[in-house]
Formats: structure tokens, C-alpha cells, sequence
């Protein structure tokens, strides 16, 4: 049988077996010791010709409910946002997709000026010094954020407010039993961190407390009172944020956020069904030789050219091995391109704009739950998020909702006990006054 | 621009009252933002974000592209990697929207095509690595490697092994090894290789004891050799009470050969975005997906994907779980891309690719060994190592060597890696490139292995074809410019 991507012919192989000086390729697997040669075929499928494969593969994807055929009121950190038709033209660019980490800078400098690119924009939108080229997620990223903030401190204790996403949450803890940091929970029962709680928590043995912003309800947070009771212990302050919403919140630099992590899925990035999608890391220029993770800095060549190269290569695994602070090698370039691209293509007009338009059509929709019986949880200012109550079962709600073409909220219960019944939907830009209207109706209709 | 050879940045190229996009107005009744926000938490300042046309956006970014070499631009044989073609049907099938827009978060009875198919790949890299069950969620090789040994280190626990606290990484091994056991909690502990390449049994017997929790091991190793005594080495191991774990990031020799599992390893990852073509993207996205043997499932990341009566469920009800590696489910994306690649070769054209990847490097090996110095003689699996030591006498480094290739059109191989050969190069050339492309490089090595001879100056002095020459890095680490400011 023969394979496309395989251009080896007989007479190749007969030419290279020569060269070699052996009869079969079998000889260059001797080594193997006997008992543990694999024989016969693997149980697995045939190969299958290009044709059939897609069509298999559609059948597959068919099988599934997308938010292109179906109106998504579903978020909970990943959404539904404009994608301009220019990202995908340009991540498909084989020059960027095929390439593998710019480790040779006079044939990467593509992708070094286009991350370098993404550095800036990330560092205009979090208002921080610093950001390096990507990590894996928003909340494998805040989990980094612990870890930097517990070897800069030389502190073992993480303060986290409950109102931060829970699979981050989740993340946190498995992440923090490597070096055996304490991960102490903030309540948040009135949808934002409880003060009085955040206070009690925080002493001198805190490495840092971790917020979210629009936290995970979509509620603000009060970064400004957070910073006074976080800063008046040698505490690092970070915060996870959704870059899209700083275009009309005012950024968490301008709050004395040490760290500012999060994920930039709302700028260009698919949902994927959960990934890939793209963490981001932004610090301070004090804490840039210790930030996690690949940074390219600008340099010249020996000619004084302006070019691009990785730096401070000294943090990283390859180079310290076991002393590095993070293992963390692939991160997700490609991805961090994409959402250059879209914040390129949005630029300074358009963040603002898409971020009010969130904004405004969330208020909009909660106005309009209001005003058919639907209970709305929190009262407090909110981004393009809000829970809802229902008087069924979450599944259900959404069973019915899926049947009148909506993708509904995310059932809290898994997460939130007290919430049971709670939902928790996205109004993005993307969304019509039609569709808000529609959904409200049908939302009151199920219960 | 003050150089003709320098790109703008997008910054540069921006004015006001240019836009690259286009929103539909807004069609709900506005309400003043103060009335929405407390004034405080209002956005002033705007971001510095480019304002630019949609066609300036593209020019800019092909211009980029085109300063960038891919497996797509031409040959790249950078050891380690498996710089292999990236198949176009995964990206069509990835974009599909019943994969690309699917919210992990929907319910699981309207996304049962996207579990099919993430059960079907589990199940066929548990066949191909010989493991018992295998999770996707890890989103690359050294996150893998840190998720299999928090699941080592939580059986070590769960067993009252409190005291093993040592991980055993070989010298030749990837810098993730020691990196990932470190932000397990583990202290890494060297053993040595042998004058043949390979881990030194006798040093291995004297590093190995009660406090060891694990032996990380590639095989083929990181000079390409197999690791031949890999059953003595999995019988130590086990009878000091470790386990054995295989870094896959070489499986691209082995398919259809042997596996892991077969060799002993208790706990495996993969980088599906080496052996199988989800494109390195840059630098990522990957996926580093870990298989584990029975006495360590019940440690696996949660949630767990399992088949029943009514479909495929997340099940969340796993005590034993190490936790959450990641959110939601992997780096869904390139999983689907894996599992359009692995269907595309089946069973035999999986085997096919690990033998012609180890013919190729093979045949270029001994092409190339007449020119430099061949550490170590035996064959060598899907990637080779050489070491310029001959050129370094005649005042021409391994560096030079490898920028000179850039001249050629070529990425360089991987150098100065693994740290146990003096001026080494990594050379994988893997089994999607021809025989005429491996002559063309031969010619090009062996050029340049005379010019050190004849002109050492061309090659001290490469690149000379490329966009920029020689970067000062060390003024980029000294006064690091991370980021564009307004002049």
C-alpha cells in the first residue's frame, strides 16, 4: 500500500539499505531485545483514503451540537466572540503553523516580532510592564502565578477568592501539591470576594491572593479595596482577567496587580470544545527574570538591525533543568498569533467598542429577565455574565432551551451546591436584540 | 524605516481613524456606562492597540511569514522535534464546526461526536504504547510529564511511601525531565551514560534505592541509540519499589516495532504534535496525552471519559484522582488532528513511518560520518547524533556550522543538545522527506565541512542570505526590550 506523506520508493529504499551495508530495515531494529518485539499489527484501524476520511470525520462532527447552527448563551470562561475572517487566513500561513519554538532568530523573526507584537498588546490591555509569549490556559496559568508568587515571597500560603473560575480552582490544587503550598478559599456568597473573609485569610505567611475580574459570575470585583487589604502584607496581589472586558473595565495594572493572568480565547480563538486556547502572563519589570515561560525581547544583529529574539533563556527548563521554577516548554503560539491578529484587527477603537457592546446587551438582557419573572441572582455590577434562577433542573431547562435552538447557561450545581437550579448565562456582542428577546421568552416559558 | 531590511512593527504602521474591522451597530437601548460601573472601574486610557486597514493587517503579517521558515518552507531536521509534514486534511477537519465551535461545557448528549472520537484516539494510543488506560488532558510533553509524576507520586503516597523522593533522569535527558520532577516536588537525581550512549547499568544500581519514586527514561534515547538493556533497567527499578517512565517524545521510531508498555514503563506521554502532526504551530499548541498501567488508573486526572450503556460520560467520581491537570477536556483541537492523522495511516502506515524515519536517519548517518566524528557507532533509531569536534580545531564551531546551513534554505539540526556530546548535532530527519532532499543535505553538511577547511571565515561568519545576521542576544538579556514603546 502506499501513503502520501511517504516518498520513499523501492529503489530508494534498496539504494539506502546499500549505503547502510544491510539487507532489511528489520536490522536496524536488532537491538530491540527479542521479547519485547512488537509482532503482528496493531489493533487499530485501517488507513482510510482522504475522501472518506473527511466525510467520516464531518459524520462525526455532525454528530455534534455547534454554536454556528445554534444560538449560544453559554460562557463561563469560554465564549462566543467575532472572529474577523482575517485570523484564519493568516494562522493558516504554513510559514507560521510548520515552524517549531524561533530558536534560530535569523530565519523566525515571523513569529518573534508577531509574539513580540502579542507581548505589547497583552501589556496595553492589562496596564503591566511585562508579558510573556503564552502559556497554556488562563487557569494553568494562574496556577504558575501561585507558584512565582510562592518562590518570590518564599511563602507556602495561596489565598484564592471562590469567585475565581473553579476549574482553576481545580487546577490550583492539584498544581499546588507539588511544592506543597497551602491553598486557603475566600467565600464569595454574595457573588463577589467576601472582605471580611479576604482579611481574616491574609497574613503574614501569604504568598499571594488570587482574584478574578469580572470574576467567575461575571460580577466585578472591588480590585481597589482587595489591593489595600492585600498590599498591607508583603503579598502578592494577582489577578485573572478576560482581556476583552478591559477594553471598558479599567485594567488591573492601574489597581497594583503584581501578576495579571488569563486566557485569550475571546480574541479570535474558537471554542474548540475547551482547547486549544491561549493563557496569558503579564508581571512587572521586577518580577520579569522569574516570569514562567518563553519572552522575546528586541535586539539588533552585529549589522545594528532591528530584530527579535527568545530572552532571558536563563529562567527556562532547558536551561536550568532542575532549578527551573516552571517545567513549562510548547506553550501556544500559534493561538497567541491568532489573537494578535484579532486584537490587530479589532485595535483601539474596536476593543472598546466589542467590550460595550457586551456590556450593554447583557444589561439589556438582564432588564428584559426581569421584566418576565426571572430572578437574577447578584446584584452587583457585571460584565457580560449573570446567573439566573430556575425553578427546574438545569438540564432541563437547557433540554427544552436546546429544542427552541439555544445552547443555554452553565449548570452551577456541579460546582456551587448552594446554587443548584442557578444558571449562568453570556451575553456577548454577538448576540441580537432578536435573539436576547427570544431566548428571555423561551427562559420564562421552560420554567 | 531606517532599514530597508526591517519589517514595521504593526504599531508603527498605525494612524488614527484607520480600522480593521466591522461590528454591527449596536440594536439594544443604551444606557450610560456610569449608570452600569462605579466610575472608578471604568476604562480611561485607551490601550494602545493598531489602527489599521484590513489589507495592512495581511501584508503585514505575510511579510512576517515570509521571515519564517517552516517544515512547509523546506527540510528541517531539527533533532528531538519531528519536524515531519503537517497534513492539510487535519486542518480542514479540525475547522469543521462541529469540532471548532463546540463548548466543552454543552451537555453531553449534544456533544457525543467529539467524545467518540476523543474515546477512539484513547483507545488507539493505548494500543500503540501498549498502556492500559490513557488521558488527553495534558496540553504538551512537559505538562505530561509533570501529570505522570504527580499520579507516581500520589501511588507512592497512597501506598505510605512517604520517603520516596527521588526522581532518576539520565544525563543525556530533555531539560523538562529534571524541570517537571522539581515542580513535582521531586529532587532529580543524574545517572550516567556509557561509553556506548546508553544509561550506565552500574551507576544506575549505585543512584537507585528506597527513596527512589521513578526512573524517567526516553528510548531511543536523546542520542537516537535504544536503549538495548531496558528490561535490566525496568527490573531495578521495579524491585527498589519505582516506577519506570517513558518520555514519548521519541515514539516516532518505535511504531509497530515495540512499545512502552511492553518494555516495561509504567507510566507514558506523548507529544502528539511530533509523532502525530498536530503542527508545532511556533512553539505550540501541543497535546501530551499520559497512559499509565492498571495500578496507576485509578490516579489518572479527572475527569475520566468512559464509555457506557448511554453513551460516552466525564466521569467526575475518582477519589484516588491527582486533580484537574488542566480545564475542560485537552487540547481538543489538536487531538482531533492527531486522530485524523493516525486513521489516514492505519495500522500498517504507522508501522511504515517509524521504519522510514530510522532508514532515513540511518542512510544519513553513515553518509555523513566519513565528515565529522560518529560518536557512537551502532545504528541509530529515527535521529542521529554527530559532533563537529574535527571542525572545532580548525576554528570552526558547531554554531557556525549550523548557521552556515541556514545560507543553504535549511533549519539547522538541534545543537550543543544532548549535553554528553562535545559540539554535537542532533540530526532527525524523520520519514515524510525524500531520499533527494537527505542527498541535497548531505551535499550542503559536506560543502560546508570543507569550506571549514579551505575559507573557515564563510562559515564563522553565516549567516550571509538570511533577513538579519548574527543577534546580539546578549544585550537582549542584559537590557531586555520586551515590548513596543510609543518613541
Amino acid at each position: 500500500m502506499k501513503f502520501r506523506y511517504l516518498p520513499m520508493t523501492e529503489q530508494d529504499e534498496k539504494e539506502m539499505l546499500a549505503e547502510i551495508g544491510i539487507d532489511s530495515i528489520d536490522e536496524l531494529f536488532g537491538d530491540i531485545p527479542e521479547n519485547v518485539r512488537f509482532k503482528g499489527d496493531l489493533n487499530i484501524t485501517e488507513a482510510i483514503p482522504e475522501n472518506d476520511l473527511f466525510k467520516k470525520m464531518s459524520q462525526l462532527a455532525a454528530k455534534n451540537v455547534n454554536t454556528k447552527d445554534y444560538t449560544s448563551f453559554l460562557g463561563a470562561g469560554v465564549y462566543d466572540h467575532y472572529i474577523p475572517s482575517i485570523v484564519n487566513h493568516v494562522i493558516s500561513r504554513s510559514e507560521f503553523y510548520t515552524a517549531y519554538t524561533p530558536y534560530q532568530p535569523e530565519i523566525s523573526q515571523g513569529e518573534l516580532q508577531a509574539i513580540f507584537e502579542f507581548q505589547t498588546m497583552i501589556c496595553e490591555l492589562t496596564g503591566m510592564e511585562v508579558a510573556n509569549s503564552s502559556m497554556y490556559d488562563g487557569q494553568t496559568a494562574l496556577a504558575e502565578a501561585a507558584f512565582l508568587s510562592a518562590a518570590h515571597t518564599r511563602k507556602k500560603k495561596v489565598v484564592v477568592s471562590k469567585s475565581v473560575h473553579p476549574e482553576a480552582l481545580s487546577v490550583l490544587h492539584t498544581y499546588a501539591k507539588g511544592p506543597n503550598l497551602e491553598v486557603v478559599e475566600v467565600e464569595a456568597a454574595n457573588g463577589t470576594t467576601d472582605l471580611e473573609d479576604l482579611k481574616a485569610a491574609v497574613d503574614a505567611d501569604t504568598a499571594c491572593v488570587i482574584v478574578q475580574y469580572p470574576n467567575f459570575f461575571g460580577q466585578i470585583e472591588p480590585l481597589k479595596e482587595i489591593e489595600e487589604l492585600v498590599h498591607q502584607e508583603k503579598t502578592m496581589f494577582v489577578v485573572s482577567s478576560n482581556p476583552l472586558s478591559l477594553g471598558a473595565l479599567k485594567p488591573p495594572g492601574k489597581f497594583g496587580a503584581d501578576i495579571v493572568i488569563g486566557d485569550a480565547q475571546p480574541f479570535g480563538i474558537p471554542a474548540a470544545f475547551g482547547g486549544p486556547h491561549c493563557g496569558y502572563f503579564a508581571t512587572t519589570k521586577k518580577l520579569m527574570r522569574k516570569v514562567p515561560g518563553r519572552l522575546i525581547g528586541q535586539t539588533t544583529d552585529e549589522e545594528g538591525q532591528r530584530g527579535f529574539v527568545l530572552t532571558l533563556q536563563a529562567r527556562e527548563q532547558h536551561i536550568r533543568r532542575d532549578k527551573a521554577t516552571s517545567n513549562i516548554c510548547s506553550n501556544q503560539a500559534l493561538n497567541a498569533l491568532a489573537a494578535s491578529v484579532a486584537m490587530t484587527a479589532l485595535g483601539k477603537k474596536g476593543i472598546k467598542e466589542i467590550a460595550i457592546q457586551n456590556l450593554q446587551k447583557a444589561h439589556y438582557a438582564k432588564k428584559k429577565l426581569e421584566e418576565n419573572g426571572v430572578e437574577v441572582h447578584f446584584k452587583g455590577a457585571f460584565f457580560n455574565e449573570l446567573v439566573v434562577k430556575v425553578s427546574k433542573p438545569v438540564k432541563e431547562v437547557n433540554k427544552a432551551l436546546l429544542e427552541k435552538g439555544f445552547v443555554g447557561g452553565y449548570d452551577l450545581r456541579q460546582y456551587y451546591p448552594d446554587l443548584d437550579q442557578h444558571m449562568l448565562i453570556a451575553i456577548t456582542e454577538q448576540r441580537t436584540k432578536q435573539e436576547i428577546d427570544t431566548f428571555v421568552k423561551e427562559l420564562g416559558g421552560v420554567q | 524605516m531606517s532599514h530597508e531590511k526591517d519589517q514595521a512593527l504593526i504599531f508603527e504602521l498605525s494612524k488614527p481613524g484607520r480600522v480593521g474591522y466591522s461590528l454591527s451597530a449596536l440594536d439594544v437601548p443604551e444606557t450610560p456606562i456610569e449608570e452600569l460601573i462605579d466610575s472608578e472601574y471604568i476604562r480611561d486610557e485607551e490601550p494602545e492597540l493598531p489602527e489599521v486597514s484590513e489589507l495592512q493587517i495581511m501584508r503585514h503579517y505575510t511579510a512576517l511569514s515570509k521571515r519564517n521558515h517552516g517544515v512547509d518552507s523546506g527540510f528541517y531536521p531539527l533533532g528531538s522535534c519531528t519536524m515531519k509534514y503537517n497534513p492539510k486534511i487535519n486542518e480542514d477537519v479540525a475547522r469543521i464546526p462541529g469540532f471548532a465551535h463546540i463548548h466543552p461545557y454543552q451537555d453531553e448528549n449534544t456533544v457525543q461526536g467529539a467524545m467518540e472520537m476523543l474515546y477512539d484516539l484513547q483507545t488507539s494510543l493505548e494500543e500503540i504504547t501498549g498502556m492500559d488506560e490513557v488521558t488527553l488532558q495534558p496540553a504538551a510533553g512537559a505538562h505530561g510529564e509533570w501529570t505522570g509524576l504527580m499520579m507516581i507520586r500520589a501511588y507512592h503516597e497512597k501506598n505510605g511511601d512517604h520517603h520516596r523522593t527521588k526522581v532518576i533522569v539520565p544525563d543525556s535527558a530533555h531539560g523538562t525531565n529534571p524541570a517537571s520532577a522539581t515542580v513535582a516536588g521531586f529532587d532529580s537525581v543524574t545517572v550516567k551514560s556509557d561509553e556506548n550512549g546508553l544509561v550506565d547499568l552500574e551507576d544506575l544500581k549505585r543512584v537507585v534505592g528506597d527513596d527512589t519514586a521513578a526512573l524517567m527514561l526516553t528510548n531511543p534515547n536523546t542520542l537516537g541509540l535504544f536503549e538495548e538493556h531496558i528490561l535490566d533497567m525496568a527490573r531495578i527499578i521495579h524491585k527498589a519499589g519505582g516506577k519506570l517512565y517513558y518520555d514519548g517524545a521519541n515514539m516516532n521510531a518505535i511504531m509497530g516495532r515495540t512499545r512502552p508498555g511492553d518494555m516495561g514503563f509504567d507510566v507514558v506521554h506523548l507529544n502528539l504534535h511530533k509523532t502525530f502532526t498536530g503542527p508545532h504551530g511556533g512553539g505550540g499548541p501541543g497535546s501530551g496525552p499520559v497512559g499509565v498501567k492498571k495500578d496507576l488508573i485509578p490516579f489518572l486526572p479527572k475527569p475520566i471519559l468512559a464509555k457506557t450503556e448511554d453513551g460516552y460520560v466525564f466521569d467526575y467520581d475518582r477519589p484516588d484522582s491527582i486533580g484537574r491537570v488542566k480545564p475542560f477536556y485537552g487540547n481538543f483541537g489538536i487531538n482531533v488532528r492527531a486522530y485524523t492523522y493516525i486513521q489516514t495511516m492505519g495500522r500498517e502506515g504507522l508501522k511504515k513511518v517509524s521504519d522510514y524515519a530510522v532508514l532515513n536517519a540511518n542512510y544519513m548517518m553513515r553518509k555523513l560520518a566519513p565528515h565529522f566524528v560518529l560518536p557512537y557507532e551502532q545504528h541509530c533509531k529515527h535521529e542521529f547524533v554527530i559532533s563537529g569536534k574535527r571542525q572545532k580545531k580548525l576554528g570552526v564551531r558547531t554554531l557556525d556550522m549550523a548557521k552556515r546551513l541556514l545560507d543553504f534554505g535549511y533549519h539547522p539540526p538541534t545543537i550543543y543538545f544532548p549535553l554528553n556530546v562535545e559540539e554535537c548535532m542532533m540530526i532527525e530527519p524523520t520519514e515524510t522527506e525524500s531520499k533527494e532532499t537527505l542527498d541535497e543535505f548531505i551535499d550542503a553538511m559536506i560543502q560546508i565541512t570543507k569550506e571549514a577547511e579551505e575559507s573557515p571565515e564563510v562559515v564563522q561568519q553565516a549567516p550571509h542570505n538570511t533577513v538579519i545576521k548574527r543577534m546580539d542576544e546578549t544585550t537582549a538579556a542584559r537590557k531586555p526590550i520586551l515590548r513596543y514603546e510609543k518613541q
